[in-house]
């Protein structure tokens, strides 16, 4: 049995380990207090990222980063093809209605696909610009979609949230952090 | 009481797997028969306890026992009775019951129908199973128990997530989960045969019902999933390689590799050990896409209650079944001896071409759904890989794959003639040919013309399979009778096989027609507006206002008429779920033969001059949509032809019996 012994097909147990222990590193990360959707961000208390995005199509307004001061904000990177961007957008709309300034960047999406998603579930953005080639996201160091930057009135980056917003997102970090920064 | 007996059987199960995972293992190493004799009736209760246990939640959400913290988080009175019985497998503590009483029944499938084999085998075979189960039972005990008490006892529940509450959705997870947990059959088949270190045709022939069973079951799951997509969601599209549902394509890609790689093992004594690694492979990708559902690590839309606690205890488990199972391939493989030579072309080789292909296309898919992760892990900063990275990797990969499998059918065995079986199949490249110059003539751009090579795919593969049949049962060749003589005595697998890949053609039709030529018209619609869209007018009639059982919302209507003859109507909605203060579209759709007409309603404006209120509509037409998943339904339906094959339904020859002389003359797949 030992003349068999060959290391070749020991390939897939070394692959699958190694992605194993990467998943693990992430995993005891999460556990040292942080939960996923708060992955750690380097902008956290830095100014935002400096751009001037072009809008969906031709004619529309874009949005140009020097907006994000003088208030409390939102900022929301989605996609129309992205499934969590459709389940958290009604939230988004509340959010709005409300009179809570969100702006959008639309990443790597066709105009039409974009408009497509406002028309179709309503357009909670007071400015969207047009991320085609995904460099705007680099900047804000995005890792999935949807993820919610919130930005307070000196245009810092005080909250990173990944993933779709759900309910108890609102309720527990988003509403309290946008009081606390509006009462500063 | 229900709870806590269903809790109760939870924990007899888990004893139970201790005993079936190591008494026969050591039984069978000691050579002691009444320790290998342990594993049929410890599945048996197993399945027995792992039943009581899923029937007790069952009940507790049937009857809205809010008592029970697992239904007051996740159902409510007013859910329909449907949606309260598919909320049970609507939340992560139900679902993993459903996948250990799905393991549970493929256990106790075995121990009863798996009478012709060496009782050694078997007895290893049900152990792993055992193991397994241990593993998943222990799981849901320390880190999900869905019998969890409340106390005091809520009056009303939280209500299932509104998007999930839909019929396509209630039952996906079910198929998915035969399928992911029907490849631990192979898996345990592949990890015993290790064990003996012995692999040949008989054992092939043991595993097939079962990985074929699995992959009819995985392919109907995830097409459910995909046909939700396209209706519920609202947008049109039916695939956007969401990481969960990557998670079940990976499976199902190694899943067709393994079913087309274990007929060379079983016919020709070839390709044992890379057929064992696939069937290793298989279930360890069911279990990685487990884990990254369920773990959060990566978010997605189906991810609505993660936790990384859990996932912590889902990667022990992994390092445990796929590093154990992946280490014990890597030390006894090399003893598997290799069987029977064979020339590049031929059916080995192109089965060999598809195996490649396929797993190269899953590699490429799990490379995609990880990429981000790995890339952050090593300090390359945060990226994602949307759609884009997909169409631009796994599509030309599978042109490849699209094309081989009707040439490969026909080549023989050992040494196949490349030139006479395109010879014999001229007849499907002409119309092929023809497919292609007709609709690249009308071609506009590039996207027309790659759709021209789409259609000519599929159609190859619908007349190709076509050309295969009637040239096996000699139609036009001598008289009809005979022909159909011939073709009731056509081999069941060899039907199953050419219905799957003409089934695949349909599937590519469906593909090619539905992206590139969709139609959408976006207007502004008050009642009495007409909007036209690929020949068909649709009257827009108003709304109503709607009260369903636990939503409410607005119901339109679309009064189609083509050539001036009314065809049907779109009714689509927009719903509201208080208990869950979220809002859900439902698309209006009508599927013809030649595509869907797709509404849906956007926001309503009111007009402040009439009073009245005009709405943004939005309508597709979808060519041949509906293809994709006829196509998806037929090839399951061919793998269950094949199922019913008669060499599956008289079991392998024993050795002790002369083997039927019928039977011993299947020379095809």
């Amino acid at each position: 049995m030992k003349g068999n012994f060959r290391l070749t097909y020991f390939i897939p147990v070394i692959i699958i380990l190694t992605i194993l222990a990467i998943f693990w590193s992430y995993l005891s990360k999460i556990k040292d207090g942080k939960s996923i959707q708060d992955l750690p961000s380097a902008l956290i208390n830095k100014p935002t990222p400096v751009f001037k995005l072009p809008g969906i199509s031709v004619g529309d307004k874009g949005f140009d980063s020097r907006e994000l001061t003088g208030k409390v904000t939102l900022v929301n990177i989605w996609a129309s093809w992205c499934p969590p961007c459709h389940v958290e957008h009604p939230r988004h709309m509340q959010l709005a209605s409300e009179g809570i300034p969100i702006y959008g960047i639309n990443y790597k999406d066709k105009p039409e696909a974009a408009k497509n998603f406002l028309n179709n579930l309503g357009n909670p953005y007071r400015a969207i610009g047009a991320d085609r080639t995904g460099k705007v996201a680099i900047d804000w160091g995005v890792y999935g979609y949807p993820e919610t930057f919130v930005v307070d009135a000196k245009g810092q980056i005080r909250y990173r949230h990944v993933g779709p917003i759900m309910e108890d997102d609102l309720t527990n970090k988003i509403r309290p952090l946008i009081k606390a920064l509006k009462t500063k | 009481m229900t709870a806590e007996i269903g809790h109760f059987s939870l924990i007899l199960a888990l004893v139970l797997s201790i005993f079936q995972g190591t008494i026969p293992l050591a039984g069978a190493a000691l050579n002691r028969n009444q320790w290998v004799a342990v594993a049929r009736p410890a599945a048996r209760g197993q399945f027995l306890f792992v039943t009581i246990a899923f029937l007790s939640l069952i009940y507790a959400f049937l009857t809205s026992d809010f008592s029970v913290a697992n239904v007051a988080q996740n159902s409510h009175t007013l859910k329909p009775i449907l949606y309260k019985f598919a909320g049970v497998w609507g939340n992560h503590e139900g679902s993993m019951v459903l996948w250990v009483f799905i393991l549970a029944l493929f256990g106790l499938a075995v121990a009863e129908f798996g009478n012709g084999l060496p009782p050694t085998l078997h007895a290893r075979v049900l152990a792993i199973q055992g193991l397994i189960g241990f593993a998943f039972l222990a799981f849901i005990l320390f880190t999900s128990n869905p019998f969890l008490r409340l106390d005091p006892p809520p009056m009303e529940g939280n209500g299932l997530n509104p998007v999930l509450q839909d019929p396509g959705l209630a039952f996906h997870p079910p198929f998915l989960y035969l399928g992911y947990v029907g490849f631990s059959i192979a898996f345990s088949f592949a990890v015993a045969a290790l064990i003996e270190g012995r692999v040949d045709p008989a054992w092939a022939r043991w595993v097939r019902p079962w990985t074929l069973a699995a992959w009819c079951a995985l392919t109907v799951g995830i097409a459910l999933g995909s046909w939700w997509a396209y209706y519920e969601l609202g947008w049109g599209g039916w695939w956007f390689w969401d990481p969960v549902e990557n998670a079940s394509f990976i499976p199902w890609l190694v899943g067709t590799a393994l079913l087309h790689s274990s007929i060379v093992v079983e016919k020709r004594d070839a390709l044992k050990s890379w057929t064992i690694l696939l069937a290793i492979l298989t279930f360890s990708m069911s279990l990685l896409g487990t884990f990254l559902v369920r773990s959060g690590i990566l978010t997605s839309v189906h991810t609505f209650a993660s936790d990384p606690e859990r996932g912590v205890f889902i990667l022990g488990l992994l390092v445990f079944v796929v590093g154990g199972s992946l280490t014990l391939y890597a030390i006894r493989a090399p003893m598997l001896k290799g069987g029977g030579l064979f020339a590049p072309i031929s059916r080995e080789g192109a089965l060999v071409l598809n195996n490649l292909l396929l797993t190269t296309g899953a590699a490429v898919v799990l490379l995609g759904t990880l990429y981000p992760l790995i890339l952050d892990a090593v300090g390359g900063g945060k990226i994602s890989v949307g759609p884009p990275f997909f169409n631009a990797t796994f599509v030309p990969l599978m042109v490849p794959v699209m094309l081989a499998p009707v040439v490969g059918a026909m080549l023989h065995w050992k040494r196949g003639d490349i030139g006479s079986v395109l010879g014999r199949l001229k007849i499907a490249l002409s119309i092929a040919l023809i497919g292609i110059v007709a609709t690249g003539y009308f071609a506009e751009n590039i996207k027309d013309l790659l759709a021209a090579g789409g259609i000519g795919i599929g159609v190859w593969l619908i007349f190709g399979s076509t050309v295969e049949i009637s040239e096996r049962i000699s139609l036009f060749r001598g008289t009809f009778s005979n022909s159909l003589r011939r073709f009731a005595r056509l081999p069941r697998s060899q039907l199953g096989m050419a219905i799957a890949h003409g089934a695949l053609g349909i599937m590519v039709l469906g593909i090619t027609a539905s992206s590139a030529w969709r139609v959408e018209n976006i207007q502004l619609m008050a009642p009495g507006d007409i909007a036209s869209v690929s020949g068909y007018s649709l009257k827009f009639d108003g709304t109503k206002k709607i009260i369903g059982p636990n939503y409410q919302g607005e119901r339109g209507t679309f009064i189609i008429t083509k050539d001036g003859k009314k065809i049907g109507t779109l009714n689509p909605e927009k719903r509201r779920y208080p208990s869950a203060n979220s809002e859900t579209t439902e698309a209006g759709i009508l599927t013809t033969i030649s595509g869907d007409l797709y509404a849906v309603l956007g926001d309503e404006r009111k007009n402040s001059a009439q009073g009245g209120s005009s709405w943004t509509a939005r309508i597709y037409f979808n060519p041949l949509v509906a293809w994709i998943w006829i196509g998806a339904i037929l090839m399951a339906a061919g793998g269950i032809i094949s199922l019913t094959d008669r060499r599956h339904r008289i079991g392998p020859p024993k050795t002790a019996r002369s083997p039927n002389k019928n039977n011993n003359k299947i020379s095809s797949i």
